[in-house]
C-alpha cells in the first residue's frame, strides 16, 4: 500500500510537472489529491497477479503503413503561430549559461 | 428547429438552400449567445464560404452530400485550419492550427456548415464547463443549471436550437452526460470508430468524438459521415463506417437487454423513474429485461482517476510555450516553460497533471497506473460476460439532473462523481447512447443510457428509437 500523499510530495511532482504553486495551492492541492488517492484504495488493494494490462480496447497493436512521400504541415503556416521564430525555426530563450 | 435529416433533403432538392439555413443558426446564436455563453467563436466568414459552395454545387446539379447545408457546431478541442481554436485553455488562445481534424474534413465532404466553436471544460477536464477559461456554459433548459461537461457548449448548442447538429468529445462521459443534462441525444461511438486525427488530446486511450443532435435520427446521420477508419489514426479500427440508418427501424422485439445494478445505484429518485419508464418501454416494444449486476462497474472511478490523468499528464507536457500558445518570458528556457505552463493552465488541470504525474512516478506506478490499467482488463471481461447474456444494456446517463453553478466545484471528487454511469464504458472502449426519457426534479430532463459491445452501435441506435417513440418525440 502506498504511503499517504504528504505535502512534499506534491512539490515534487509540481516540479517534475513545470508548474509553480504558491504555499496556499499546495496546501490545497495536498488536500484534494490525497481524496483521489483516498478513493483509489479499492484498487490498489485488489490482487491482480497474473491480470494482464490494457492499453487499447481492442487490441489493436504495431498498426504500420507504407513509407510513401505526403506533404506536410505548411511550415510558414506553423510558424506563424508559434511565439517566436526566426530564420524558418521556433526560437526560444538561451538553454545554456553564460560562459564562466 | 427543422431536423438536420429535413435540412439536408431539402437543400438536396433544392426546395431551400444552405445560405438560408446557416442565416437562421447564425440569428438563434446572436439571439441566445450572449446569455448561454454557447459559442468561444462563430466563424461566420467561413460558415458563409461553406454555405455558397454548397449551394453551388446544388445549382450545378451535383449532390454536395448527406449532411448538405446542415450547420453545424464543433467543440473548441477539434482543430479546424485557420479558426481560433482554445480548447477551453488560456494557454492556447489565439492560436489558429495549421490543419483540420479528419471530422472536419469528413464533415465539409459531406456538405455540412461548420459555424463555430465551442465552449468546454478547460481541456475536457470537468463535467459542467465550469473549468472553462472562458467562463461557464448556461443550460438553456434552466440557465440557472449548468450544462454539463465537458462539451457543454456543444451540447447547449443543439438543445437552444442553435445548431441542429454538433460534435464532442467523450473520455469519461463528456458526450453523453451533457446530452443528458440538456435534454438531447448524444452518443459515444467504440472507441477507434471514429478518427481522433486533430482532437485536441486528453486521455488518448479513452477520448472519442461522437455527435449531439435533438434525435436519433440526426445523431445517426452525423456518426455515418464521421466515422470509418483514417491512416492517420493509428488507433482507428480498419473498417469502414458502419450503416445505422439503414437499421433505426429494427425495433428491440427478442431482444435481450440487462439492467446493470452498479449503473443506476446512487442515482436519484426522478433518475430512478426514468430508468424505469425505460425499462418498460423496451419491454412493451417486445423486448425481454434480464436484471443483471457487473460489480467491476465499482472501480471504474478509481481506475479512470488514475488512467486519464497519466495520459493526460503526458499528452499536456507539449504545452511548453515553444510551438504554439501562450508563452511568459523567463531568462531561460525551463524558467520560461514553467511560467507559461503556471500561468496558462487552470487548476483543474494543474490537479489532474500532478496526479497523472504521480501516478506514474517511480516507486507508484505499479501501485497505481499499473493497477488501473490491469482494473481496465476486468471491466473489458465483464462487460464480454454481461453480453453473453444481453443483447444490450440499460442504465442511468447521470445521477441527477443539472445541478447548480458552484455546487459541486469546492470539492474535486464530487464533480467527479457525475461519471460514476459514463465512464466504465470508457474503459470497456465500447459504444453508448444517452436518450432523453422523462423528466425530473424541476421539470428538467433525464437521460437513461444504452450500452452495447463494441461495433454495436445500429443496435443501439434502433433502441434509442424505440425510446424516442415512447418519449414522443417522434
Amino acid at each position: 500500500m502506498a504511503p499517504a500523499l504528504r505535502r512534499e510530495d506534491v512539490a515534487k511532482v509540481a516540479a517534475l510537472a513545470r508548474l509553480t504553486l504558491s504555499e496556499d495551492e499546495l496546501d490545497t492541492f495536498t488536500d484534494q489529491l490525497s481524496q483521489v488517492l483516498e478513493h483509489a484504495k479499492d484498487i490498489e488493494a485488489l490482487d491482480l497477479e497474473g491480470v494482464a494490462a490494457t492499453a487499447h480496447p481492442f487490441g489493436l497493436v504495431n498498426v504500420v503503413r507504407e513509407d510513401v512521400l505526403r506533404p506536410s504541415l505548411a511550415r510558414d503556416e506553423v510558424l506563424a503561430m508559434a511565439p517566436d521564430a526566426e530564420d524558418g525555426r521556433f526560437a526560444v530563450p538561451r538553454i545554456m549559461g553564460e560562459a564562466p | 428547429m427543422t431536423s438536420a435529416t429535413q435540412i439536408a433533403r431539402d437543400v438536396r432538392a433544392g426546395t431551400t438552400s444552405a445560405a438560408a439555413q446557416l442565416e437562421t443558426s447564425l440569428a438563434a446564436i446572436r439571439a441566445g449567445n450572449e446569455e448561454l455563453n454557447v459559442f468561444l467563436h462563430v466563424d461566420e466568414e467561413g460558415a458563409r464560404a461553406a454555405a455558397k459552395r454548397v449551394d453551388e454545387r446544388v445549382g450545378a446539379g451535383d449532390d454536395p452530400g448527406a449532411l448538405a447545408g446542415v450547420p453545424i457546431a464543433l467543440k473548441d478541442n477539434l482543430c479546424q485550419r485557420g479558426v481560433p481554436t482554445t480548447a477551453g485553455s488560456k494557454i492556447l488562445a489565439g492560436w489558429r492550427p495549421p490543419y483540420s481534424a479528419t471530422v472536419i474534413d469528413r464533415l465539409l465532404g459531406a456538405g455540412a456548415v461548420p459555424v463555430g466553436k465551442t465552449n468546454m471544460d478547460e481541456f475536457a477536464m470537468g463535467s459542467s464547463t465550469e473549468t472553462s477559461a472562458y467562463g461557464p456554459t448556461r443550460n438553456p433548459r434552466n440557465p440557472e443549471r449548468v450544462p454539463g461537461g465537458s462539451s457543454g457548449g456543444s451540447a447547449a448548442a443543439v438543445a437552444s436550437l442553435m445548431t441542429p447538429l454538433s460534435l464532442g468529445s467523450d473520455t469519461g462521459g463528456s458526450i453523453r452526460q451533457p446530452a443528458a443534462l440538456c435534454g438531447i441525444v448524444g452518443v459515444k461511438p467504440t472507441y477507434g470508430l471514429v478518427s481522433r486525427y486533430g482532437l485536441i488530446a486528453f486521455a488518448s486511450s479513452l477520448d472519442q468524438i461522437g455527435p449531439f443532435a435533438n434525435n436519433v435520427e440526426d445523431a445517426a446521420l452525423l456518426l455515418e459521415v464521421i466515422a470509418g477508419h483514417d491512416p492517420m489514426d493509428s488507433t482507428s479500427l480498419p473498417e469502414p463506417a458502419p450503416s445505422l440508418l439503414a437499421h433505426l427501424d429494427d425495433g428491440v422485439a427478442g431482444k435481450r437487454v440487462g439492467l446493470v445494478r452498479e449503473l443506476i445505484e446512487g442515482a436519484d429518485d426522478d433518475v430512478l423513474a426514468s430508468v424505469e419508464a425505460a425499462r418498460a418501454a423496451l419491454e412493451d416494444a417486445g423486448a425481454t429485461i434480464v436484471e443483471l449486476s457487473i460489480p467491476e462497474c465499482r472501480l471504474g472511478l478509481s481506475a479512470y482517476y488514475l488512467i486519464a490523468p497519466a495520459e493526460a499528464s503526458s499528452n499536456l507536457a507539449r504545452y511548453d510555450g515553444v510551438r504554439y500558445g501562450l508563452r511568459v518570458d523567463a531568462d531561460d528556457v525551463a524558467a520560461m516553460n514553467e511560467a507559461t505552463r503556471t500561468a496558462g493552465f487552470g487548476a483543474e488541470v494543474k490537479r489532474r497533471i500532478m496526479l497523472g504525474t504521480y501516478a506514474l512516478s517511480a516507486g507508484y506506478y505499479d501501485a497505481y497506473y499499473g493497477q488501473a490499467l490491469k482494473v481496465r482488463t476486468q471491466m473489458i471481461e465483464a462487460f464480454r460476460r454481461a453480453y453473453v447474456d444481453a443483447d444490450f444494456l440499460l442504465g442511468a446517463t447521470a445521477p441527477s439532473v443539472a445541478f447548480a453553478f458552484g455546487e459541486k466545484t469546492a470539492n474535486p471528487l464530487t464533480m467527479y462523481l457525475s461519471d460514476v454511469f459514463t465512464i466504465p464504458t470508457n474503459l470497456a472502449g465500447d459504444p453508448a447512447i444517452s436518450v432523453p426519457f422523462g423528466s425530473g426534479a424541476g421539470g428538467l430532463p433525464v437521460g437513461v443510457q444504452l450500452l452495447g459491445p463494441g461495433r454495436s452501435e445500429a443496435q443501439l441506435f434502433a433502441a434509442a428509437r424505440v425510446l424516442e417513440m415512447a418519449n414522443g418525440v417522434a
